[in-house]
């Protein structure tokens, strides 16, 4: 594999006071026990981009566009915006809710209303979110949706979520069913059937909504784009293969991945956005520059960590300093890989039919992948980056993502010779992320680390 | 034989985690393999007709210690992972050759993941049931899959492939039994002294284990002992327990909520046995079979071995299997539903049967049943039908809490007509 090479050096990066108010899509938040945070000039533009999103959104009744929800993982942004409707993504509007500290309040009033306490926090936030106004992250109101598109893809749990919200909104509803990869690879027949779908239900509803028939080469051109986006964002987390790694593909790549996973995937703007963000990245791999965290560059590299399950968004910069603070770099993870897996080389629009590309992107999701598979591929990472150990982070909420990560921890042990460290949180739920307690089990983990690398 | 007999002798094929009686069927028919079933539901008319003998799996209740289960999973995720594991490692499976485990949830999907890690030279399948609840789509993609399976079991089994009217042969024993236990239902709407909730459960669960042959035989004498009964009838409230289709509850629990002053007339325990209402093969006069996707952009071979789809009207049992799936399946939680038609369900259930209310008894941190509970309760609320909620695991041991709600539930409806 070519490793990425410095290029044109991007603008410097500034530091700024901790953001509040405007933003959306990937974290943007309250900087817990620092006034000031370092950010990256591809984080500033996402904001801008996000901010312009909701915007948009905010006005689709007036415009007459038509919304979308859909999810992350699955996501069929092109059809969407080929169709002239916009995408809506419950699951960043909880993450988002989360980090503006508004989730413990949503996942309550959902409580309230009878919602277990054992279910998947992400469900409870949206809809107590709902119960109190579909106020998006950006303090405007959230559209409806005019169809509900359930991407059902890697997750059990997103059936359910969109029954209740078809249950309180009445609104169309499409399914698109996609199999599970349990055998660890894409059939035909997998393809066929997912493409099928696509045809005669998912297509056939987009169109009744937008009132429009979905132009095949408005589509094949957004997915042409998104190719173009992937290729940068691919060669941005393989540059964490580098040391010191130019970036954080952990904390710092949930930004990275914000656009793609969402609203702009096949846009202009983003593919201009990863070429940017590309630039930016080669800068300071150029300058053999760490990752920008929240409290600055990271001045020396100490640990490079592999890290499975999503974040802790609560809490996200905290639990993000735990990691700073003792120089640990993630430099691969797999939550970056759960909006579209680009490692093996799928890219949108690179199949014999448009409708097929879809299907494979779907397919190919990381939580659509068996066990095994995602064994398979943490081993590669903590092998391929140079890995001193990886973490798992379980979440209370996911399913999808916990069952059996133990097994899996002690599986990818046994193929890399490298202990695993296990952390337990929650995406949006705070009572179950506890400062102390992580940071102690982290703390220890990397002393561990810190002794095997001693003895190496 | 006597009620009582049958059910002491249920009770044995119950209490029997290491799987006794399969082990004896495997001596008695050589070369014939037995295939693990997860919950909810796997279709065993194919392991039947493959020549295997379909064994479905639900936990190890409250009867085994877990140790190594409780090292392969955190304190919050269901139960029923852990006793299948620790089953699993401690050889209570070895009779067993393989393992379906169906699309129930990320539980079961991500344990089959577990089972291909740590079972090593045994047949791990995954069944992904349609969610695209469309004949042309999600039909046809699972009839295809229906005969892959069967395919594959028959190997096992050193056999070639069921054909047609193997399968549809085993598809008419399993109908027969649906009418066998659809009939033990009408006794337990119609006169639920007769039945209890306990006999009733382990008469069904004697069909995890037992060839379906034996299972509808025990049924029929069973239901025919029951008519006999000189049992009058208690002033008990009528009740249906929703929610515990997967993992389930221990026995004591069961007895538990009765002797609290309830009689159950319905129920979803162990629902992978009654998946299907009515016969799948009953349908099938004059029917097309179940249609292939049709037209660019994924066209593609048409039909599986059988012959091509469409041509074999009737004589399509794997399209009827699937058929029967997309428009004969009781409605279960983990079955896509997007109408609301899960409440109203409920509802029409509930007065079919004249009950007084519903307990909602859900596994702990089961997402399916618990995520499903919210819209159910409104339903219930706009039609003035009480219900309790409460959670278990499967070896929840203390009843007290459960006693006492139960109660309370049964003397309030019974005093002013509602809880
Ligand atoms: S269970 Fe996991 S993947 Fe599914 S909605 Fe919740 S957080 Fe997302
Ligand atoms: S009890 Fe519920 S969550 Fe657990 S395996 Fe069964 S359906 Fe899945």
């Amino acid at each position: 594999m070519k490793l990425p090479v410095a290029e044109a050096s991007a603008v410097p990066v500034p530091g700024e006071t901790a953001a509040r108010g405007a933003g959306g899509g990937m974290p943007e938040g309250r900087a817990q026990g620092s006034p000031r945070v370092q950010k990256d000039v591809s984080m500033e533009r996402q904001k801008a981009m996000l901010a312009g999103y909701f915007s948009e959104l905010a006005h689709a009744r007036e415009t007459g566009l038509k919304v979308a929800y859909t999810f992350v993982p699955g996501n069929l942004t092109e059809l969407i915006r080929a169709a002239g409707a916009l995408g809506v993504y419950p699951e960043v509007n909880a993450l988002q809710s989360a980090m503006r500290q508004k989730s413990d309040g949503y996942v309550r009033e959902a409580e309230r209303l009878g919602h277990n306490e054992d279910v998947c926090s992400y469900v409870k936030c949206d809809i107590g979110m709902l119960a109190a106004g579909n106020i998006g992250p950006t303090g405007e109101k959230l559209p409806p949706p005019d169809l509900l598109l359930l991407s059902y893809t890697g997750c059990f749990t997103f059936m359910k979520w969109f029954e209740l919200l078809q249950k309180e909104y009445g609104c169309e509803i499409a399914m698109l069913h996609v199999p599970y990869q349990a055998d660890g690879g894409i059939t035909e027949d997998m393809r066929r059937y997912v493409a099928a779908q696509l045809r005669d239900e998912v297509i056939p509803k987009l169109e009744k909504v937008t009132g429009k028939k979905l132009d095949l080469d408005e589509l094949s051109a957004l997915l042409a784009r998104s190719a173009r986006a992937e290729d940068d964002l691919v060669w941005v987390l393989d540059s964490a293969r580098n040391t010191p790694s130019p970036i954080d593909a952990y904390f710092g790549g949930v930004y990275y991945v914000g656009p793609i996973f969402t609203a702009f995937r096949g846009t202009l703007e983003c593919e201009e956005y990863y070429q940017a963000l590309r630039q930016e990245v080669a800068a300071r791999l150029d300058r053999r520059e760490g990752p920008i965290m929240p409290n600055g560059v990271l001045a020396e590299e100490r640990f490079r960590l592999v890290v499975e399950g999503p974040p802790n968004w609560t809490h996200f910069r905290d639990f993000w300093r735990i990691f700073y603070d003792e120089g640990a770099v993630v430099v691969a993870s797999t939550y970056t890989k759960v909006g579209g897996l680009y490692d093996d080389g799928f890219r949108h629009g690179r199949a014999e039919d448009p409708l097929l590309s879809l299907a494979d992107y779907c397919l190919g999701c990381y939580t659509n992948r068996s066990l095994p598979a995602r064994v398979d591929l943490l081993a590669s990472y903590v092998r391929d980056f140079h890995a001193d150990g990886f973490v798992i982070n379980s979440l209370k909420s996911c399913n999808s993502f916990s069952v059996g990560q133990l097994v899996m921890m002690r599986e990818v042990e046994k193929k890399t010779g490298v202990p695993g460290g296990f952390i337990e949180t929650d995406l949006v739920d705070p009572r179950y992320y506890s400062q102390a307690n992580i940071k102690n089990r982290i703390e220890s983990y990397l002393q561990m680390i810190a002794q095997r690398k001693g003895r190496a | 034989m006597e009620a009582e007999a049958i059910v002491r002798r249920c009770e044995a094929l119950y209490a029997d985690l290491s799987l006794g009686s399969v082990r004896e069927w495997k001596a008695a028919h050589p070369g014939r393999p037995a295939v693990g079933l997860l919950p909810v539901y796997v279709p065993r008319e194919i392991v039947h007709a493959a020549g295997a003998l379909p064994v479905s799996l639900l936990g190890g209740g409250d009867q085994i210690d877990i140790v190594k289960g409780d090292a392969s999973f955190q304190s919050y995720i269901c139960h029923l992972p852990r006793s299948m594991v620790e089953l699993s490692l401690t050889g209570r499976l070895d009779a067993l050759d393989g393992f379906v485990f169906p699309s129930t949830c990320d539980v079961i999907r991500n344990l089959s993941g577990i089972f291909q890690m740590t079972t090593r030279g045994k047949y791990i399948r995954y069944l992904d049931l349609p969610q695209a609840m469309d004949e042309g789509t999600g039909g046809a993609f699972y009839r295809r899959d229906l005969v892959a399976l069967a395919a594959e079991i028959a190997r096992l089994a050193g056999r070639e492939a069921p054909g047609d009217e193997a399968l549809a042969e085993s598809i008419r024993r399993y109908d027969r039994n649906r009418r066998a236990i659809a009939a033990l239902w009408a006794v337990r709407a119609g006169a639920p002294w007769l039945v209890a909730l306990d006999e009733t459960y382990l008469l069904m669960r004697a069909g995890a284990v037992l060839p379906v042959e034996a299972h509808t035989e025990l049924v029929e004498a069973y239901t025919a002992a029951v008519a006999g009964r000189a049992r009058k009838p208690e002033d008990r409230i009528r009740v249906v327990v929703v929610g515990a289709f997967c993992e389930q509850p221990p026995l004591g629990l069961l007895r538990t909520l009765e002797r609290s002053g309830c009689y159950v007339v319905d129920d979803d325990l162990f629902l992978g046995a009654r998946w299907v209402e009515g016969d799948v093969l009953a349908l099938e006069e004059g029917r097309g079979s179940v249609a292939e996707e049709s037209a660019a952009p994924v066209d593609g071979p048409k039909g599986g071995p059988h012959g091509p789809p469409g041509s074999d009207g009737g004589g399509d049992p794997y399209g009827a299997l699937a058929r029967a799936y997309i428009g004969k399946s009781l409605v279960a939680s983990t079955r896509y539903q997007p109408d609301g038609r899960r409440g109203e369900d409920l509802v029409r259930r509930v007065r079919a049967l004249k009950a007084d209310g519903v307990v909602f008894a859900a596994p702990s941190f089961c997402d399916p049943a618990l995520l499903d509970q919210p819209p159910l309760q409104k339903s219930l609320s706009e039609a003035n039908i009480p219900f309790i909620t409460f959670k278990y695991a499967e070896n929840t041991g203390q009843f007290q809490s459960i006693r006492e709600q139960a109660g309370t539930f049964s003397d309030s409806i019974k005093l002013w007509g509602e809880a």
